[in-house]
């Protein structure tokens, strides 16, 4: 594979041709926020978070799915990125029901820290406050509706990792759902095998484990990567 | 130099961000010495005064009460602070809003599961009618400055204050604007 040269934020990087603006970024230590990513699985470019501006091109673009090319000039915090992002967290927060202080992912949550790391101190507009279920029929998780953000990291951990594929999308637009198998409850899904990986792909207090209370539901993401990489790589040490 | 006119108050909230507030400890001796208080639920005072430099506001907007007093406090003050998650985004006051409008809340607590004589809480002037929906503090009045947490701990509240008698816009480190 070649090497291309390419330039993130006035720093002269060197990538693998093919490799993400992502992945090139973080190997440089330059922080671009996510939230759909997650190490082990494919890219589903679905929170729009990780948007970084390439000179030459007016589009944003998701730098979990750019590929690195020669020559490129990436800017990753542009005012108009911030402010996006900011937007985005809103967007976030306005959709669903997402209470911090009541949370079982109180502290460990992705989407809480991102809304502190990226100054979204507040919600400019209006909240929706939709009336969604929870669903606890499964007898060790359960899932919270109004904490997800159809980030889809669940359907792509059960999917890709796990092999299940209990997990998926059903609906349209703002009514879109996760759901499992043919959108039954949890606990009458067959092809649920109770791995959990879900629960620790989840980034917010939407997927859990069943008698957590507010900010019990620590998770470990480490652990999927783990997985992948001892299977591909042959690697079962950390 | 003259003494901050200092105010607290208390809106739809459990008084949580109120006891954080005496979390200060021996800073709260400090604070007395250059600010000057002039209406909180922690002092005697009825009435909101007509001039106040600033006013840490604790809850959401949740009855027609906390309205009026939002707007009054706004009047009468040069700073508003939304003090904690309630005050900054609904939080808990907020927890009835996906279930419906204030009847449809207050139907099947008052009416249908009521015991002897089921009936709404409708005391004109005494009870404060429930608004709609719960409302943060900035979607009621304009907000100069957000205090997020529940409760926000004490460092938070003496780092935006210290910054405000220092004469400096308030700045929270990125762990100190965490929301819960
Ligand atoms: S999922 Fe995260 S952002 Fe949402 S309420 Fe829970 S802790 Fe807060
Ligand atoms: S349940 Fe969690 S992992 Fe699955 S889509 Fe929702 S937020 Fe993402
Ligand atoms: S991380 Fe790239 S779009 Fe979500």
């Amino acid at each position: 594979m070649s090497v291309v040269t390419l330039t993130i934020d006035e720093k002269i990087v060197s990538a693998q041709e093919g490799q993400t603006l992502l992945d090139v970024a973080r190997e440089n230590a330059i922080d671009i926020p996510t939230l759909c990513h997650l190490d082990g699985v494919s890219e589903a470019a679905a929170c729009r978070l990780c948007l970084v501006e390439v000179v030459g091109t007016s589009r944003l673009l998701p730098a979990c799915v750019t590929r690195a090319a020669e020559g490129m000039v990436v800017h990753t915090t542009t005012p108009k990125l911030v402010e996006y992002r900011r937007m985005i967290l809103e967007l976030f927060f306005t959709e669903r029901n997402h209470v911090c202080s009541v949370c079982v992912a109180n502290s460990a949550c992705e989407l809480q820290a991102l809304a502190a790391s990226q100054g979204m101190i507040h919600v400019r507009l209006d909240y929706l406050h939709p009336h969604l279920p929870v669903d606890t029929s499964h007898q060790q998780f359960g899932i919270d509706h109004n904490r997800c953000i159809l980030c889809t990291r669940c359907v792509r951990a059960c999917d890709e990792i796990e092999g299940a594929h209990t997990w998926d999308v059903a609906g349209r637009g703002i009514h879109s759902r996760v759901i499992t198998d043919l959108a039954q409850p949890w606990g009458e899904a067959t092809s649920c095998t109770s791995c959990g990986k879900c629960v620790q792909a989840c980034p917010t207090g939407a997927l859990f484990r069943q008698g957590s209370t507010v900010a019990e539901m620590q998770k470990d993401r480490e652990q999927l990567a783990f997985l992948v990489r001892a299977r591909k790589e042959k690697q079962w040490i950390s | 130099m003259d003494k901050l006119k200092f105010a607290t108050v208390w809106l739809g909230g459990c008084s949580g961000c109120h006891m954080s507030f005496l979390d200060l400890d021996e800073w709260l001796i400090e604070l007395a010495d250059r600010v000057e208080l002039v209406y909180s639920p922690l002092m005697d005072a009825k009435k909101f005064p007509e001039d106040v430099d600033v006013v840490l506001v604790e809850g959401a907007v949740a009855n027609q009460e906390n309205e009026e007093m939002a707007h009054r406090l706004r009047k009468a003050s040069r700073y508003v602070i939304a003090f904690g998650d309630c005050a900054v985004t609904g939080n808990v006051t907020a927890l009835r809003n996906p279930l419906g409008l204030a009847l449809e809340v207050l139907r099947p607590v008052y009416l249908e599961n009521g015991d002897a004589n089921p009936r709404l809480p409708d005391e004109k002037g005494i009870v404060p009618v429930l608004l709609d929906r719960v409302l943060p503090l900035h979607q009621v009045i304009p907000v100069d400055c957000y205090l997020p947490g529940c409760p926000p701990d004490a460092p938070r509240i003496r780092a935006v204050l210290q910054d405000l008698l220092d004469g400096k816009v308030p700045q929270l480190s990125v762990e100190q604007r965490y929301f819960g």
